[in-house]
């Protein structure tokens, strides 16, 4: 039995068209990415998740009852970061973490202190004073303070700093140990090839993959570039090999993964010299589905960009 | 002039945002001086009865601490005695949220630091939101003085009262410019300069209280106090009564320093910061806080504390002047016709106390709607979410809001009516039982405060995204019917609109139950829409 089960699910803000008959699958106990470029529908997502937004069409299943009726029973079971962590301005940021907490129906008081601690979070300031990061946290120590089966995160970590990014982990982990199922939608990459069992990605309402990250590489090409003695010929008739072009006597090409064996079998013809094979990163894999242009993954530069993980301000 | 790049595109932008806010204000102001004004001429149509009103006015210190100090005996100074401080109150406020809204509050939200980024220099926020504040005073002074020359007063008068209420705005624009540097919230930012506007509404009353009457009874010379006090200033211009405009240099003046402070200020603090650090509190929840109930107390704590205190002091004043009004009466017949209008009944005390009964019951109808638009608030700030992705449903939430925002209505009312008893008790040796009595009286509006509730919880279920707006304009609409319905002889069933048309105006008459279970019934299907509509709707939406 999936902890979430999502088929073909609609949902329309009077002429914008969020959700396109999206599916998402997440199984028992694991970490599962949830992926795509702003506007794509994540947050909606997730708040049909918690019963927030009424479904047009399309089924919608969380640990095995239904999101919308079922809510406040759910709710015990759950926790949640919103992506825009917004607290009551004159609660300090201990009683934020204490109230919420109770609302859900009680926290471990332990694990609550070591949070702040391991956050570096101090719970005597007014929320109003906090920061966007430590907003973030006080959401944060809340939920992973609950001992829940289902952790629903919605970009925790957008203004945490690389510190803070790997106590997060940390908790992540610890929580998927103790049999917890963590759907984890996020734009930090280096975080999800960290953490995430399975990953989604959507765009424009839709899923457009779903697996593990070795199986969606396997969708993405490989680069390669080769010197060999004798000038290569015979590529183009090669299947899945693409964007062939020679500089300074190296030849360089794009082939799907699935058809390197032949690749190779070709080019040990003319004397290979050097050979570099580069797998596709998850950079190049986001981009391939965030960008307009579906071979943008290859502009180097604009993969470094977003790579670099996102270190928020203090 | 680096540091003021970009104030004529902020200011642009600050129009922008508040084109409809300013353009009722800038229109509304008008509006309203020239229906009081009018009004105030049909209450007061002949030399007889502004005489016997300047006299009393003169004379009363409860008078002079709410309504200032009379002029003498012209139309004009019985309207400015009737209106200035209405409207100067309103004006100052405005003028106090508006320029809040566009300095701290753009750094609060972090919106400043976008435009920080881009070419503005440091002073340009600060100096479009003032350019634009001081220009929207000046138009609304301008057209208010056209409205009154239009009600048929003369025009120098007419422009001296209009600067001296957009006078008060000015003044109150540049104190805000200064809040807004210190707190580090705009909530804070306003509350300094609310409570600036309290101070001054002291100060003026003591002044005008402390006062001397002059040799022929009709007018009031204000002691020093009244002077120190930007809301005195206005009074200190005169209007129809000799007027002295040099006294309007005043806000001028003090426009002038506050924006210099303001930019000192500005200069020495960084984007989001103040001066004044923000208090530490505890480190974890108190047992009593952790519910849905014990946040709304939390919540509302602070806002019923000082409607508490508002409501107190208005309540014991209204009562001790009950005595003062006998005199009145025997002055002028006209004002008692009117206030008899109000209250209803024969014998014009109760009526007298009924009128202000009802008065507070409006009033109070201001915090049910404030305490109950804080879920909207909630909503549109995000916390709504966070809280109901909790193990609380969606009706305990809101009944919550409800159930807190009603039980705030009854103390209040309770208070208004105790306290109002101990003031005329006092007067008239029967303190306790007037309390009593005037307590329990007070407490029958409260089936009118519930169908207010009742309009905002549906609205919010219903038209979320209209209940603020909705909900202040019906609160204004009952207001209005109930203070100028009478006077402008509109029909019942237009009066029959406002719940609080129905509610037996006692002590002026006898109790009715009908209307009150009614009312009531009514406040409950309203509810239940709202909670009904709350439960099926998106959050947010
Ligand atoms: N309450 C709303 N009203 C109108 N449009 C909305 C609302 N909420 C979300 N949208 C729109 O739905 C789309 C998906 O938004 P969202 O789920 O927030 O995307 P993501 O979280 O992936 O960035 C966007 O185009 C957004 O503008
Ligand atoms: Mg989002």
């Amino acid at each position: 039995m999936p902890v979430i089960s999502i088929g073909n699910l609609v949902k329309t803000f009077g002429a914008i068209r969020a959700l396109d008959g999206l599916d998402l699958r997440v199984e028992q106990g694991e970490v599962h990415g949830f992926l795509g470029p702003n506007g794509s529908g994540k947050s909606t997502t997730i708040r049909i998740l918690l019963g927030l937004l009424h479904r047009d069409s399309g089924d919608a299943r969380v640990l095995d009852a239904d999101p919308w009726r079922d809510a406040v029973r759910l709710h015990r079971r759950l926790a949640y970061v919103p992506g825009d962590v917004n607290l009551w301005p004159n609660l300090t940021g201990g009683e934020a973490i204490d109230l919420l907490g109770k609302l859900r129906g009680g926290l471990d008081r332990r694990r609550r202190d070591e949070l702040l601690q391991r956050f570096d979070l101090d719970p005597t300031r007014r929320c109003r004073t906090y920061s966007k990061g430590n907003r973030q946290k006080v959401a944060i120590v809340a939920a992973f303070a609950s001992t829940v089966e289902l952790y629903v995160l919605d970009e925790p970590t957008s203004g945490l700093d690389p510190l803070m990014e790997a106590v997060f982990q940390d908790e992540v982990r610890r929580v998927k140990q103790a049999g917890a199922t963590v759907l984890l939608s996020s734009h930090v990459l280096a975080e999800v090839e960290a953490l995430c069992d399975r990953v989604s990605i959507i765009r424009e309402g839709r899923t457009v993959e779903s697996g593990t990250l070795a199986e969606l590489r396997h969708l993405t090409r490989t680069a390669v570039t080769v010197e060999t003695a004798r000038p290569v010929t015979g590529l183009d008739t090669l299947p899945g090999v693409h964007d062939v072009h020679e500089v300074d006597g190296r030849t360089h090409l794009e082939v799907d993964p699935a058809h390197l064996d032949a690749l190779l079998g070709q080019l040990i013809r003319f004397g290979v010299r050097a050979l570099t094979s580069t797998p596709p990163t998850l950079e190049q894999l986001f981009l391939r589905h965030y960008g307009d242009d579906p071979t943008a993954g290859a502009s180097a530069p604009a993969a470094s960009d977003a790579g670099a993980p996102q270190a928020g301000a203090r | 002039m680096r540091a003021l790049t970009g104030t004529a595109l902020l200011a642009r932008l600050v129009l922008r945002r508040d084109r409809i806010r300013l353009a009722i204000w800038v229109l509304g102001t008008p509006l309203l001086g020239y229906a009081l004004a009018g009004s105030v001429a049909g209450i007061y149509p002949d030399q007889a009865a502004r005489q016997g009103y300047a006299t009393t006015s003169a004379s009363s210190l409860v008078a002079r601490a709410f309504n200032g100090p009379i002029a003498g005996t012209d139309l004009g100074a019985v309207v400015v005695a009737e209106t200035y401080v209405t409207l100067a109150l309103i004006v100052a406020l405005l003028s106090t949220f508006a320029v809040t809204r566009h300095t701290r509050q753009n750094e609060e939200t972090g919106r400043a630091e976008l435009l920080g980024a881009s070419v503005v220099g440091r002073y340009a926020p600060l100096t479009a939101a003032l350019l634009v504040i001081v220009a929207a005073n000046v138009l609304a002074a301008g057209l208010l003085a056209l409205a009154l020359v239009g009600a048929g007063l003369p025009p120098a008068g007419s422009l001296a009262a209009a600067a001296a209420i957009g006078g008060v705005g000015v003044a109150f624009t540049a104190i805000a410019a200064v809040t807004a540097q210190l707190s580090v919230t705009s909530r804070g930012a306003n509350a300094l300069a609310a409570a600036a506007v309290g101070l001054s509404f002291v100060l003026r009353a003591a002044g005008d209280v402390l006062g001397e009457q002059s040799a022929d009874g009709t007018r009031v010379q204000s002691a020093w106090p009244s002077w120190i006090s930007p809301l005195g200033w206005g009074n200190q211009v005169r209007a129809f009564g000799g007027e002295r405009w040099w006294v309007l240099a005043l806000p001028v003046a003090l426009l002038l320093a506050g924006v210099a402070l303001a930019y000192a200020l500005a200069e020495r603090r960084d984007l989001g910061a103040g001066l004044i650090a923000p208090r530490r509190g505890p480190a974890s929840g108190a047992p009593q806080l952790l519910s849905p109930a014990g946040l709304a107390w939390r919540m509302q704590r602070g806002t019923l504390l000082g409607w508490a205190v508002g409501v107190a002091v208005l309540g014991f004043s209204m009562g001790i002047a009950g005595d003062e009004f006998n005199a009145m009466i025997d002055q002028n017949p006209a004002a008692a016709e009117a206030i008899n209008a109000m209250g209803g009944g024969a014998n014009l005390l109760d009526a007298y106390l009924a009128a202000m009964l009802g008065l507070f019951a409006l009033t109070i109808g201001a915090y049910v709607v404030q305490a109950l638009l804080r879920v909207r608030g909630d909503e549109t700030d995000g916390v709504l979410e966070a809280a109901l992705a909790t193990a609380v449903s969606r009706t305990r939430w809101l009944g919550t809001q409800v159930l807190a925002a009603a039980l705030g209505a009854v103390a209040l009312l309770l208070l208004a009516g105790v306290t109002t008893g101990l003031g005329y008790g006092l007067v008239t040796d029967d303190p306790l039982g007037q309390a009593v009595e005037l307590g329990g009286a007070a407490l029958l509006r409260l089936p009118a405060l519930l169908v207010v509730a009742g309009v905002v919880t549906t609205l919010f279920g219903l038209l979320p995204r209209w209940s603020v707006v909705l909900s202040w304009t019906a609160l204004l609409v009952f207001l209005l019917l109930g203070q100028l319905g009478a006077v402008l002889k509109l029909p019942q069933a237009a009066l029959n609109v406002s719940p609080y048309t129905h509610v037996p105006s006692v002590p002026a008459v006898d109790p009715a139950a009908l209307p009150l279970v009614v009312l009531t019934a009514v406040a409950a299907a309203l509810l239940a829409a709202g909670v009904a509509g709350f439960r099926r709707r998106d959050v947010p939406s």
